[in-house]
């Protein structure tokens, strides 16, 4: 176990640098200079002013040069400097990255206590109204544009209702707020972010969990149990849900990268300060430095959650040894 | 077929015509702009079908031809991803090895990448237009068909007749693309199906952060961007695009999974 | 279209001087009647603005952007700022002396001025800032507007005078940048790293107080400020990257003011709840777009076909439909109603059967019948360029294209990244023609933008304009003192420039803001409404934040 666990993280490391370069090469390979993003056409600003920004960030070296120089810094866990604000990119990175985690986080934990029970009801009474209903909403959630769905949800619920705040991740006036009032308006604040970022998921996961229960239910060890006489509650939460659950553990840890890519688009939407937001707004910028850290770092998380799915699949199915595997 | 089928084809068969025959079906030129303002953000009307924008132009017409952008970009990035997935599934599948190796680290490079992340670089970076746009989604979107097709050719090369081909000294590119290949498309078409739908929502996704179609060149995903500004006084200028989006994800997803269970035997036994 | 976050063009980005200067500096105007009349101020309720995009470097020299220097304007001052109607007056210099012909300014700086952490305001705070601007280790990116300053001199600790190499005639409007603290910064290396470039100590109405980082700045009243404390309690800026959700925030109260799209100003304003919480103002902003033609493309050196392209341009159906009518035709360079500009400049008002003509007598006809015209078997095709993220620039795009059509010229639109655009095709000088606009500073040196030397690549006069008189003009205009002299002298430049017509000058548009009503004091005036932002208040029975 702690061999696979060392052995995935060791191999991390050449990902990390296979991507970095891939994005390295795209963002140089296109035309536009961060310096005239920086300074754009201002008349006020001297000629001299855009050389040395260049000079000062390296960007008058040679792509290569400039790459090795990134590597050479990264090594040592420094991704430079903001060509925005001069800002460490690792401490922009860092004051965002809380945010973009507990919506996450919380979307997560609402997919997963969502969709299971939806699909394990559906499962049981299938064909009935409920999973008919639910095989509509399933459809649909695959199928709509979740940015529409978000505006809508700030439409309905935001704007004409006035049930929950539109945007941002809590008013400016929360740090003079008690603790207890703040936790209130973080979760108010929360409720349609979350939503509009769980639904697509919620989908495929509670259509999962409904095929695996179906396939499960069919298993000759279930019929073996029901006609011992078992309680039906008993046949489902020990055999049925337990082996159901197994491939939806992996499926948690695949939709990682769909929720971070959604982040880029939500956080904009809903004004949440995560590093969605800030990786769109440094692509918008030209911002190299801090693209280069959203890009790694997002990737990096990506594959920690993989990482993580595997071993709890470890952990849920005894029957899997990871040093068999392979 | 089964109804949610039926239901699937009839649906995209309607876009696809309406597509082809845009100028026929369109009661306005879509880019025809009225700039009076009793003109402008109009609502449906006998006239206007689906509204005027807030150029005064026919919303509906610019629907229609924005069905064009939206289904062709949503077949031939999947085609770009066909392409390749098949090829390096097959290669990869065929030989295993070192090539096996390669490909699938490759693979797994792309699925733990956020890749709306590396899409929007490339568009922002590359320029946004609907090449660009379509040759992005497809290079990014091939990794699950390459697992795919990766599996069916594990299984498929130990069958007899890959056997007695290359017995037969049939030269490997034929036994991959003319033996295995036909035989392993099945699970191939379902996926490739899914994937157009969703494809069409990474276009309309774009079009929505400004990274896609460009106007006034309309697209479903940049009506709905400029009607985003209008959202809470002209509805219907986010509806239609919303919906025919939705309608047209959902048709290729209710053919992918009819596909399903007409090509997957096991699966329909047990409806 | 997406509203994209820091990119909507050389409005956002442009003059940092005209930001400060013009719109928030002026926000220290004290009026001193007011002061008299009301003896205690008192400070109550927050105002939170907001806006797109994040703050980046809250010094004064460094920032670049609207949002940070706005911010610096109520945290710093400067020597001198303006007032209402845009005269320059004293700021921490109550007064001040031109000698030798301009070639020294001596100021008299205020006593009673201390800095948010207590101390005393000198002459060694000024000397400090303009060395460290103009020591080229610093990287300022302003220091050319600097440049004419030989020496500086500190007479005593409340006077201080800069000796000039050369008059220049801006120099007082750009004492307005803001002052830093020596005492603070004397000994740290890097300024524009240092931890006072995200919590700065200024002079200023305004204290640091806060910033989350792409969240919201605020700033807290500072009870001592020398004119008088300010009458709101808390300045926040919140950051709402989406501007249709910035509409919907100041409908329902989250927000306490934004700038409107004419839109929104029209359509969206007239709902009960609107009209009975917020007020909506409207003045000139000090901004215009224009169509450019590249003068090195054989088809616009000749001014024939330059004028009937201007002829065919209907400017009053591109503001109807682009502003709704929010916006003033334009026909140069300098702000409609200042001395600068000409009113009598040639204009072009829209006059197809003319362009009609022009055209014919440049010999293009359209001899194969297929709409578009010719000229020895060329067409009459024109790529028009502009950067994407800017509505109001591709909607002006897709009329002038239609509005070309109808004379037989066939227009291309490309609309391009702002970065890829500017290093592609403005600076390389690939292209036909390019919509964009100029901010308009307070003062009229245009030397930057219509002067040859400024042509070479890099340079902001990308179309690459050559007129010998116009660069006399423009020489002089910089050294002149006089200002009747000096406004003779711009509006000769405007009739020049009109007249030779290598830009279509297409509208001035209006600033659009809209404030909740439970401010009071806001007085519009050609400054805008920011430049008294201490003298607003809040009753007290409508105050919404109470601390």
């Amino acid at each position: 176990m702690l061999r696979f666990i060392i052995k995935r993280l060791l191999l991390i490391i050449p990902m990390l640098i296979g991507i970095s370069f891939i994005m390295f090469v795209i963002m140089h390979l296109a035309p536009g200079d961060p310096a005239s993003m920086r300074y754009g056409l201002n008349p006020e600003v001297s000629e001299s002013a855009r050389a040395d920004f260049s000079r000062m960030y390296d960007l008058d070296k040679p792509v290569m040069v400039q790459y090795a120089l990134w590597m050479k810094r990264f090594l040592f866990l420094d991704f430079g400097r903001s060509l925005i604000d001069d800002r460490r990119v690792i401490s922009k990175i860092l004051s965002r990255l809380p945010a973009t985690i507990l919506l996450q986080a919380v979307s997560l934990l609402v997919i997963f206590f969502v969709a299971i029970p939806i699909g394990i009801v559906s499962a049981m009474r299938r064909n009935s109204i409920f999973d008919r209903v639910m095989t509509i909403l399933v459809f649909a959630g695959y199928a709509m544009p979740t940015f529409w769905l978000a505006l809508l949800l700030i439409l309905v619920f935001g704007l004409r209702l006035q049930w929950f705040p539109i945007s941002g991740m809590g008013p400016w006036y929360t740090a003079y707020l008690d603790g207890f009032a703040r936790a209130r308006d973080l979760i108010w604040h929360l409720v349609l972010p979350v939503a509009a970022t769980a639904f697509g998921a919620l989908a495929a996961l509670s259509r999962y969990t409904r095929s695996s229960m179906i396939e499960a239910m069919g298993e000759n060890y279930v019929l073996t149990a029901r006609a011992k006489g078992l309680p039906e509650n008993r046949v489902i939460i020990v055999h049925i849900l337990r082996n159901a659950l197994l491939p939806i553990v992996t499926i948690m840890g695949l939709t990682l990268p769909g929720l971070i890519s959604g982040s880029f688009i939500f956080e904009t939407i809903f004004a949440w300060p995560g590093m969605g937001r800030l990786g769109y707004e440094a692509i918008m910028n030209y911002d190299y430095p801090v693209v280069m850290g959203v890009g790694v770092i997002a990737t990096f998380l990506t594959l920690l959650g993989i990482l993580l799915s595997d071993i709890m699949y470890a952990v849920v199915d005894p029957r899997i040894r990871f040093e068999g595997k392979k | 077929m089964n109804k949610r089928m039926i239901f699937g084809v009839t649906i995209i068969a309607i876009m696809a015509l309406t597509a082809v025959f845009a100028p026929f079906v369109a009661t306005h030129n879509p880019l025809a702009m009225d700039l009076s303002s009793e003109a402008r953000l109009q609502g449906p009307s006998a006239e206007h079908f689906f509204g005027t924008d807030n150029l005064g132009r026919d919303v509906f017409s610019r629907m229609v031809y924005g069905a064009r952008i939206s289904l062709s970009v949503g077949f031939i990035a999947v085609f770009i991803s066909l392409g390749i997935g098949v090829f390096l599934g097959g290669l990869s599948g065929y030989y295993g090895g070192w090539i096996d190796t390669i490909v699938m680290r490759i693979v797994e490079i792309m699925y733990c990448f956020p890749t709306f992340f590396l899409i929007m670089m490339v568009i922002t970076f590359l320029g946004p237009n609907i090449v660009n746009v379509m040759i992005v989604i497809g290079l990014t979107s091939w990794a699950g068909l390459c697992r795919l097709v990766r599996a069916e050719f594990l299984t498929l090369r130990e069958r007899d007749f890959v056997y007695s081909a290359r017995v037969q000294g049939v030269s490997d590119m034929r036994i991959i693309f003319r033996h295995i290949l036909p035989n392993a498309m099945a699970p191939v078409y379902v996926s490739a199906t899914l994937s157009v739908g969703s494809a069409i929502l990474v276009e309309s996704a774009l079009s929505f952060l400004g990274l896609g179609v460009q106007i006034p060149t309309p697209s479903w995903g940049n009506i709905l961007t400029v009607g985003k500004n209008y959202i809470d006084y002209a509805w219907w200028l986010t509806l239609s695009p919303g919906l025919a989006i939705l309608v047209t994800v959902l048709s290729f997803n209710l053919i992918g999974e009819g596909l399903r269970d007409v090509l997957d035997p096991k699966l329909r036994e047990r409806k | 279209m997406s509203k994209i976050k820091n990119r909507t063009g050389v409005f956002r980005r442009s003059l940092f001087l005209l930001k400060t200067v013009i719109f928030f500096l002026i926000v220290f105007h004290a009026d001193r009647r007011g002061f008299t009349q009301q003896e205690a101020w008192v400070s109550r309720d927050a105002y939170v603005s907001s806006g797109i995009g994040d703050a980046r470097v809250l010094i004064p020299f460094f920032a670049d952007d609207t949002t940070s220097s706005s911010i610096c304007g109520l945290v710093y001052n400067g020597l001198t700022k303006v007032d209402k109607d845009l005269n320059i007056v004293g700021d921490l210099a109550d007064r001040w002396e031109t000698g030798g012909g301009g070639l020294s300014i001596t100021f008299y700086l205020r006593r009673d001025v201390r800095w948010h952490d207590g101390m005393p305001f000198t002459a060694e705070d000024v000397r400090f800032t303009f060395e460290t601007i103009l020591d080229p280790g610093t990287g300022c990116p302003y220091i050319s507007s600097y440049a004419d300053i030989a020496d500086i001199e500190i007479i005593d600790p409340y006077t201080i005078r800069f000796y000039y190499s050369r008059p220049y005639a801006p120099a007082l409007l750009k004492f307005g940048m803001g002052i830093i603290p020596a005492h603070l910064f004397r000994d740290i290396e890097d300024i524009r790293m240092s931890l006072y470039a995200r919590a700065p100590v200024g002079t200023g109405p305004y204290r640091f107080s806060r910033w989350e980082s792409g969240r919201y700045i605020v700033l807290e009243a500072d009870p001592g400020y020398f004119e008088h404390v300010p009458g709101i309690k808390r300045y926040v800026y919140r950051i709402i990257p989406d501007q249709a959700v910035q509409f919907l925030e100041l409908v329902s109260g989250g927000i306490d003011s934004m700038e409107l799209n004419p839109y929104q100003f029209f359509y969206r304003s007239d709902t009960p709840r609107f009209k009975t919480n917020i007020s909506k103002y409207r003045y000139l902003a000090r901004s215009y777009t224009y169509i450019g033609y590249n003068l090195k493309d054989p088809l616009f050196r000749e001014k024939k076909a330059r004028q009937a392209l201007a002829y065919a341009i209907n400017r009053k159906e591109i503001i109807d439909a682009v502003l709704l009518g929010l916006g003033e035709p334009c026909t140069g360079p300098f702000l409609k109603g200042t001395p600068y500009y000409d009113e009598d400049a040639p204009g072009y008002d829209y006059d197809p059967g003319r362009a009609a003509e022009l055209l014919r007598e440049a010999g293009w006809a359209d001899t194969d019948a297929d709409g578009i015209l010719e000229r020895g078997g060329e067409e009459f095709r024109v790529r028009i360029a502009t950067n994407q993220g800017s509505q109001v620039r591709e909607e002006v795009a897709a009329i002038v294209q239609n509005q070309w059509a109808a004379l037989g010229i066939k227009a291309e639109i490309q609309v391009i990244a702002w970065s890829a655009f500017l290093d592609q095709f403005v600076n390389k000088k690939n292209f036909q023609a390019v919509i964009l606009g100029w901010t308009i500073p307070v003062d009229p040196d245009v030397y930057s933008v219509w002067h040859t030397d400024s042509m070479k690549e890099g340079g902001l006069n990308f179309i690459s304009y050559s007129n010998k008189r116009v660069d006399r003009l423009i020489e002089r205009g910089r050294r002149e003192l006089d200002p009747g002299t000096r406004a003779a002298i711009y509006r000769r430049i405007h009739r020049c420039i009109a007249g030779d017509t290598p830009y279509t000058f297409l509208f001035f548009p209006y600033a659009t803001p809209a404030v909740q009503k439970r401010f009071k004091g806001i007085e519009p005036a050609p400054a805008g409404i920011g430049y008294n932002f201490i003298d607003w208040n809040v009753p007290e029975n409508e105050v919404r934040y109470k601390f």
